[in-house]
């Protein structure tokens, strides 16, 4: 039988010539992560199997950075005790304040994925590494600890849906705005358990940056994975920050699937999810009058260069409304002084924006931007869940940075047309 | 292996950050989550909840983030086993790493009714209602899965893959 991209990942990495979905298979594992949230439970959990090693220094990465810059003293002993155990097992990938970013953002930058690579991660948004060609999931802590001890991991072989693109994307749109629009077509459980490949010519239009907030969220719409075709812009990533060896993996042309969507990129528009599901999609021109108080762009989704770059041209020589809190967060070091050196910061805060560090912070209403009873904000984020970013009747928006910083401006939602 | 409870409903969607708010993940200590189990769904919750209560909710339960926080503050809180029409996938897997019993049955989902007494019977598939005095079918684990479960979680069953 022929196989679809994640199903040829997951065979060749379980030791078998083919598989089926439905099939319960071992995996070897390429790489492991957890964060500050995820990996105390997975260190408990790890100590109780009582090895004094674990599988490989080289291939687990742990990464403080959701309540990072410690925001409490019950965080910084959580930090700590990771921190410990990451030095007493000489884990090489342990990213400390200083080198930290949102670890989607920075696991890639660093050169730890590659086309081909089977990862796990205990943070559910570990499925962007799909952009890589990569088949990469969320788990859990108890699996992370697992996968330290083993380099392997359960997985039941998932069936694909196929997303075939085409066309290009007009001004203002990004990948940020193709995904929503996804998402708000099959719903928030509309590929549960399946794994969601992007292929066909739309997907060379794409930049990098696009394809990881696209790889992001597959996990908004229930999949197991999210993974996009190997092509140059890949590779020239690929040879931009690893020296890993990579495999590329291409769908059978004949290959099973569950559904396939052909998606028109240039048909697409800005995309704005109102609460409380990323589902609840419109698009910009039905979105209507929605006041704002806040407006939050970074995170894993869109912190990357592409979306500052995209929010300083918008905020450029502009004021954000004096009612609006405007914080922006660059999602690693390196895109920090990158954003800097490009001048990017300086616009942000002459517009009367916040610029922070990198950390989750925000996104998950753990610390710096945390919502009262009430309050609205557009957010480049992933989720807009009750009470995700602050108080149980505050409430997100969930859009692109074009979008997000053209509404700081206007104190609405509004379209980057309307402000430029 | 049973469990027997009264049943606590719930509907669609229903994600981890409600059944552990953000706020509340700067400890990993059980008895600490389940105090703020379904908080921001439900803020009763907590006070109604019994030893042995049954959660019973509709499509897509536990979407979200990976949190094993989630299925562990609800079995902190006293729930014997959670029922849904389907579940979201980490949670799932969460649940049943750590030894927290899941069914999927779109029919009990459907039929059974917030207070309603029911009992569950994990070899036999079986969700018996007894307020309404009937009985749902759900489908068995996989023998991989079943291995998990009576290993009492992945890591009882690693320790006794690892040191056979
Ligand atoms: S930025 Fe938000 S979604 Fe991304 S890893 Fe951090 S908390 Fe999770």
């Amino acid at each position: 039988m022929s196989m679809t991209m994640t199903q040829k990942i997951l065979a060749h990495h379980a030791g078998l010539d083919k598989v089926v979905p439905g099939q319960l298979i071992k995996a070897k594992l390429d790489l492991v992560l957890g964060n500050d949230v995820t990996t105390p439970v997975a260190v408990k959990e790890f100590k109780k199997i009582g090895l004094d090693k674990v599988f490989d220094v080289n291939k687990i990465a742990i990464v403080p950075d959701h309540f990072t810059p410690n925001k409490d003293i019950k965080s910084a002993e959580q930090c700590k005790y990771i921190r410990e155990f990451a030095r007493e097992m000489k884990i090489v990938n342990y990213f400390e304040i200083g080198q930290m970013g949102i670890e989607h953002a920075l696991i890639p930058e660093k050169g730890l994925v590659v086309p081909g690579d089977v990862v796990i991660g205990a943070d559910s948004h570990t499925c962007t590494y799909g952009a890589l060609g990569a088949f990469s999931t969320g788990i859990g802590s108890t699996d992370m600890a697992a996968g330290m001890a083993t380099g392997e991991a359960w997985f039941k072989v998932p069936e694909a849906i196929k997303f075939e693109l085409k066309g290009k994307l007009n001004k203002w749109v990004c990948g940020k705005d193709v995904i929503l629009h996804i998402i708000g077509m099959i719903g928030v459980d509309g590929a549960l358990y399946k794994s969601m490949e992007f292929m066909g010519e739309g997907v060379m239009a794409l930049s990098m940056d696009d394809r990881f907030s696209m790889a992001n969220m597959a996990i908004e719409a229930g999949a197991k994975n999210g993974i996009f075709e190997v092509d140059d812009k890949t590779l020239a990533y690929v040879k931009e920050h690893s020296t890993k060896e990579y495999k590329i993996y291409t769908a059978d042309p004949d290959a099973q699937y569950a559904a396939t969507y052909v998606i028109d990129l240039s048909q697409i528009k800005p995309t704005v999810a109102f609460p409380h599901l990323p589902e609840n999609t419109r698009t910009i021109d039905e979105v209507g009058e929605v006041k704002i108080d806040q407006v939050v762009i970074g995170s894993c989704t869109n912190g990357r260069i592409e979306d500052l770059r995209a929010a300083a041209s918008i905020l450029k020589s502009k004021q954000v409304d004096p009612h609006v809190r405007t914080i922006i967060f660059p999602a690693t070091q390196k895109i920090y002084l990158q954003a800097m050196e490009e001048g990017l910061l300086k616009i942000f805060v002459e517009a009367g924006a916040v610029v922070s560090t990198p950390t989750c912070g925000p996104c998950l209403g753990g610390h710096m931007g945390i919502l009262a009873k009430g309050e609205r904000a557009v957010a480049t984020t992933n989720r807009n869940f009750v009470g995700r970013m602050g108080h149980p009747e505050s409430e997100v928006y969930l859009a692109s940075p074009a979008v997000a910083a053209a509404s700081a401006i206007a104190g609405k939602i509004v379209s980057p047309e309307e402000v430029i | 292996m049973l469990a027997h409870g009264k049943v606590i409903k719930y509907g669609d969607n229903v994600d981890t950050d409600v059944i552990i708010p953000a706020r509340y993940l700067n400890t990993s200590d059980p008895a600490e989550l389940a105090k703020h189990c379904m908080e921001d769904l439900d803020a009763a919750f907590v006070n109604k909840v019994n030893e042995g209560d049954i959660i019973v909710a509709a499509k897509n339960f536990g979407c979200g983030s990976s949190r094993e926080h989630a299925p562990i503050a609800i079995k902190a809180a006293g729930i014997s086993c959670v029922i849904a029409e389907t579940f979201a996938r980490i949670f799932y897997r969460n649940a049943i790493n750590i030894g927290l019993p899941i069914l999927e049955c779109p029919e009990a989902s459907r039929d059974i009714d917030d207070g309603d007494e029911v009992k569950v019977d994990f070899d036999k598939g079986e969700i018996i209602n007894i307020t309404k005095n009937k009985v749902y079918k759900s489908t068995p684990f996989p023998e991989f899965m079943q291995e998990i479960i009576a290993k009492n979680g992945l890591i009882e069953y690693i320790k006794a893959s690892l040191y056979r």
